[in-house]
């Protein structure tokens, strides 16, 4: 039965233990601002200041100062292999950080929140609970962690989902989400606990040092897992046929948490994707070889196809523009899964880098929504009528951001797909049919993409007054900072990409 | 100096966007101002060239870069690709006989595209700061000797047509954008792909690093033999032939990918119907010039032969189609895809004669056809209608524009002393002579006569005889006695205005004295185009 540790063994836990957690101070500070946010939300309560949103954006911004300590660290195990630090890991905690900063950012900005809800205390410190289980998903290199973290980041997700409390849309927004949510996550665990059953080992790089020690003695069993555990990846990235919650939450959800769960909650899941598949699946020697008798390859290529065309082709007939956009997300999922499927150094340099641009040019997207929003109190497309006129720097912004959407240069999210597509053309003609269908894809999306474009500027208002609507200059000077940093990047995008190669190493796999 | 003739329609566009939208004129202004130094620029590019030195390709030999003239060369990005070395993507532009001819022509139609602008009313400032980020993609376009920054030049022209087209078109604007946007997204998708593909194939031969650089694309010994696009991949190399052709043959355009040209030049407002057919359409051609046919040389080969009927088809097809339009500005439209044809059926032939031709014909086609649109628009500004039946015994009362559109419309069916003339004849002795092309040269023929048949028939109708009682327009007897023309809403001259005089005389001058006299623009083909021929000769390729 079980046996209690000796003294020594105790000690050398403790020991252990003290070393990891000074790998482990970004975690421990988000969680100390996570209760100052609720302190702060007591004293100041009742007030109306911004002083929470400040709080949660200064202390963000402070978390990033520890993050860049890191870096300095050498890459290794915590935590007895629960938790790992390497330049993978960093990458998506700056990733978290910098979009839980935008989204707070965001949150200020829109008016719908004033209208709706008394109280924001919860708020700043559920998205900074949010931002501490993505930071954890990172880096989680155990299943056990995995579960935890991406619970933690679900969690959370529902409720601010559903933190319009009187809004019926933003209730069954975070109804259906939390339902979906639970099976996925069932599924995952039961993967999980198959994949113990196959290998006695929770920690990833044990299991990967296991499944090749067996070979293909157990594929059907693996495959069956890895189907389990796809599903609960599958729904955090929103791949085609996980997706069927993402419509009804992007809609629902306030427009910040839709741009923050369509962004950072996307990351995170390809995150852990990348890190289970790289990791804990031995991999072969040229592409499409299974040396474990998994071909998580094929399936990533089926959720990837159906994701790309599902995703742009149900777009077209949309007529809400959150609605739209979060097609447009599932599409994107898509093409990110190209990245991770062809698995090699540059395909994860590629995905990494078109994550950033996706971060840009989607968050930038949702903002002007959000500043359309507080003019129009709409999402409707219809409602974008003649908008180009009356705001014309919104509408500028909005069609560089949806332009960078499709892909086309010079912005940003072209050379996120030319990265793409190289490295998928990088292993010859293997994965020329998926390029193909990526590009076919990309040229429908123009379609709804430009649907709102076509509504801004094409077309006149139903109601003309000729009112000029003005946000504020915040606001405003964010957009332009977006929007111009959308261009800049498509134009000198050295160093995005040269970020997204230095953190392209993952500890425990050598990638090629 | 191209630099500066690439970015000066930005800088004009970056001082409007600081200007007030309420100051029509001081935009207006700059954009001329701006048109008038690209043409100075131009005029200097053109006098400063040497028309001895050929371009096209890196010369066996000689410096790796080709003899390409007013080159500028800075490194662009420079970053490295996890696993594949470093990618070096440079801003290389330069010119060579075949481009330069291109840049006059373009700084040309744009100055008289803001000419002909004056009458955009609405939205004044997003029109113009769209129509200089146009003209500066389409010029970037032409200069550009590396793939990538072609490729965004290519793509910075959709989105500013696009709004063109959408704001300021006609009733069925939405439409036509959208339909313009998505074919020339849809080849140019596949561009990338091949851009790509290309990429891992060619190497620098001074770096030994992959490259974009098209001139050491067009050097066939730079290609790593088992590479995706490497000699010895002859499947893919002719898959990525047919890519880049379709890519290019949607923008030329090309029967059967030419359906989007007559909505968009019927929407379009005549300025951008002139930029359209004036510049945009021989981008396709000469995409296929500069990149298509001295990339893929032994495909080119396989493939005269069907480029040839394509050209024949867009000859005829589009005559014929031209023939049976009741709307002015659509058989212009379809006489444009009649036209692009003869530049295809040039390029085919494969020779010399054919290719001078065909690039001589790109040239004229730009000029010509800038006129006929111009020509439309001013009766459509005045009539409010381009339906051919509405018109009728015109030249009497506006014999300035009568003469005009005479001359215009003989030079666009090729009567000899215009320009059009030497051109198609050009490109005709070049068809006749290849064997290969010979017998479609035969078919073709025809459809000269059917270009002759559209035009005079349509001038004799709208010009000659008399008023038909549903026309768009009243004689009324003034008080000298005589009768004059009333146009409904029109306040302007009957006749031509100084205005427009000063966009069409040029244009008339240009085609008369190449008619004339074709060698300022034949001197500077030459030579390039022996390259080429040379480059895309199977005597050469059998040297491989």
């Amino acid at each position: 039965m079980f046996e209690l540790p000796s003294g020594a063994e105790i000690q050398g836990i403790i020991a252990s233990v003290k070393a990891s957690v000074g790998f482990f101070i970004p975690e421990i500070y988000l969680s100390l601002l996570f209760m100052l946010l609720i302190v702060v939300d007591l004293v100041s309560r009742g007030k109306k200041n911004n002083l929470l949103s400040i709080t949660t954006l200064v202390g963000l911004a402070g978390s990033l100062f520890f993050i860049h300590q890191q870096q300095s660290m050498q890459a290794g195990e915590l935590f007895f292999g629960m938790y790992v630090l390497d330049e993978f890991a960093l990458f998506f905690k700056y990733f978290f950080v910098l979009s839980g900063m935008l989204a707070v950012v965001v949150t200020m900005a829109d008016e719908q929140f004033e209208r709706e809800v008394k109280s924001m205390g919860e708020y700043y410190a559920l998205v900074v609970s949010m931002v501490i289980g993505m930071v954890m998903m990172a880096s989680a290199a155990d299943l056990l962690m995995i579960f935890l973290s991406m619970e933690l980041v679900s969690f959370t997700a529902y409720i601010l989902t559903g933190y319009f409390k009187r809004n019926a849309r933003s209730s069954e927004a975070a109804l259906k989400y939390l339902v979906y949510g639970a099976v996925s996550s069932g599924l995952m665990l039961y993967g999980f606990s198959l994949v113990y059953g196959l290998t006695g080992q929770t920690n990833l790089i044990k299991i990967g040092a296991e499944i090749a020690a067996q070979g293909q003695a157990h594929s059907l069993v693996l495959t069956f897992a890895s189907v389990m555990i796809l599903a609960g990846f599958g729904y955090k990235i929103g791949a085609v046929p996980f997706h069927f919650w993402s419509p009804d939450v992007y809609e629902g959800a306030p427009t910040p948490v839709t741009a923050y769960l369509s962004v950072a909650s996307k990351a995170a899941g390809f995150a852990l994707l990348m890190r289970f598949l790289f990791v804990a699946i031995p991999q072969g020697s040229s592409p499409l070889s299974t040396p474990s008798g998994l071909n998580w390859i094929t399936m990533l290529m089926v959720l990837s196809v159906a994701s790309m065309i599902y995703g742009n082709v149900v777009a077209l007939w949309q007529k809400n523009v959150k609605r739209l956009l979060a097609y447009s997300s599932i599409a994107h999922a898509g093409y990110l899964l190209l990245g991770v499927l062809v698995m090699g150094k540059f395909a994860t340099q590629a995905t990494l880098f078109y994550l950033l641009s996706y971060f840009l040019m989607n968050f930038g997207a949702f903002f002007v929504v959000i500043l359309i929003a507080n003019q129009t109190g709409s999402e409707s497309l219809d409602d974008y009528r003649g908008l180009g006129k009356k705001m014309p720097l919104a509408g500028a912004a909005l069609t560089v951001f949806l332009v960078s959407l499709v892909g086309l240069p010079p912005t940003l999210g072209f050379i996120g797909k030319l990265m793409l597509f190289s490295a998928l053309l990088a292993k010859g003609s293997v994965y020329l049919w998926l390029a193909l269908v990526g590009i076919m894809t990309s040229v429908i999306s123009l379609y709804y993409y430009m649907l709102i474009p076509l509504n801004m500027f094409l077309r006149e208002s139903k109601q003309n007054d000729g009112r000029e609507m003005k946000s504020g200059l915040i606001a405003q000077s964010l957009m332009v900072v977006l929007m111009v940093l959308t261009l800049y990047f498509g134009l000198f995008f050295t160093p995005l990409s040269d970020f997204a190669r230095y953190s392209s190493a993952m500890f425990g796999v050598i990638l090629h | 100096m191209l630099s500066l003739i690439v970015f000066l329609p930005i800088i004009a566009g970056l001082i409007i966007l600081a200007v007030p939208s309420s100051q029509k004129q001081i935009i207006r202004i700059v954009s001329l101002l701006a048109a008038l130094a690209q043409g100075v620029l131009a005029v200097m590019i053109w006098r400063g060239y040497n028309p001895s030195l050929p371009g096209i390709t890196a010369a066996p030999g000689g410096s790796p870069l080709g003899s390409f003239q007013y080159v500028e060369r800075v490194p662009w990005i420079n970053l490295d690709l996890a696993g594949f070395g470093p990618l070096n993507i440079e801003y290389f532009v330069g010119v060579d006989g075949i481009s330069v001819t291109m840049v006059i022509l373009t700084a040309l139609v744009s100055a008289i595209g803001v000419l002909s602008s004056w009458t955009i009313q609405k939205q004044v400032k997003g029109y113009f700061i769209l129509y200089n980020l146009l003209g500066a993609a389409m010029m970037g376009c032409f200069v550009a000797l590396d793939f990538f920054l072609f490729y965004v030049f290519w793509e910075i022209m959709l989105l500013p047509m696009y709004f063109l087209i959408g704001i300021w078109g006609g009733p069925n604007r939405e439409y036509a954008a959208i339909k313009f946007f998505l074919y020339t997204l849809f080849g140019s998708v596949f561009m990338m792909l091949v851009m790509i593909g290309l990429y891992f194939s060619v190497t620098d031969p001074v770096t030994g690093h992959h490259t974009f650089s098209l001139v050491a694309m067009a050097t066939q010994s730079n290609y790593i033999k088992d590479s995706i696009l490497g000699p010895n991949n002859e499947m893919w190399r002719y898959v990525a032939f047919i890519a880049l052709f379709v890519g290019f043959a949607i923008k030329v355009p090309m029967f059967p990918f030419h359906t989007w040209l007559p909505d968009a030049h019927v929407e379009a407002p005549t300025p951008i119907s002139v930029i359209l057919a004036g510049v945009l359409l021989k981008l396709g051609t000469y995409g296929m010039i500069r990149i298509n046919f001295p990339l893929f040389p032994e495909v080119f080969q396989a493939g005269m032969y069907v480029i040839g009927i394509f050209g024949a088809i867009n000859i005829i097809y589009g005559a014929l189609c031209a023939l049976a339009q009741q709307d002015l500005k659509k058989m212009v439209a379809y006489s444009s895809i009649s036209h692009m044809g003869y530049v295809l059926l040039g390029l085919s032939a494969g020779n010399s004669e054919g290719m001078v031709g065909a690039l001589y014909q790109m040239f004229n086609h730009g000029t010509i056809t800038a006129m006929l649109f111009l020509l439309v628009g001013v009766i459509y500004d005045r009539a409010h209608t381009r339906q051919i039946d509405k018109f009728g015994g015109l030249a009497s009362h506006m014999p300035h524009y009568a003469a005009l559109v005479t001359v215009a419309w003989f030079a666009s069916l090729g009567l000899p002393g215009l320009s059009g003339f030497i051109s198609e004849a050009l490109v005709f002795v070049g068809a006749f002579s290849s064997l290969t092309t010979r017998s479609i040269a035969m078919v073709a023929v025809l459809g000269i006569v059917f270009g002759a048949a559209y035009l005079l028939w349509s001038l004799q109708r709208m010009f000659l005889g008399q008023r038909k009682p549903d026309a768009a327009y009243d004689l009324v007897v003034g008080e000298d006695g005589h009768e004059h023309i009333h146009f409904h809403d029109w306040n302007g001259k009957i006749d031509l205005d100084g205005r427009e005089l000063t966009m069409l005389v040029p244009l008339v001058i240009i085609t008369i004295v190449l008619g004339v006299y074709p060698m300022p623009i034949l001197g500077m083909l030459t030579s390039s185009i022996n390259r080429l021929v040379e480059v895309l000769s199977p005597v050469v390729l059998s040297q491989l």
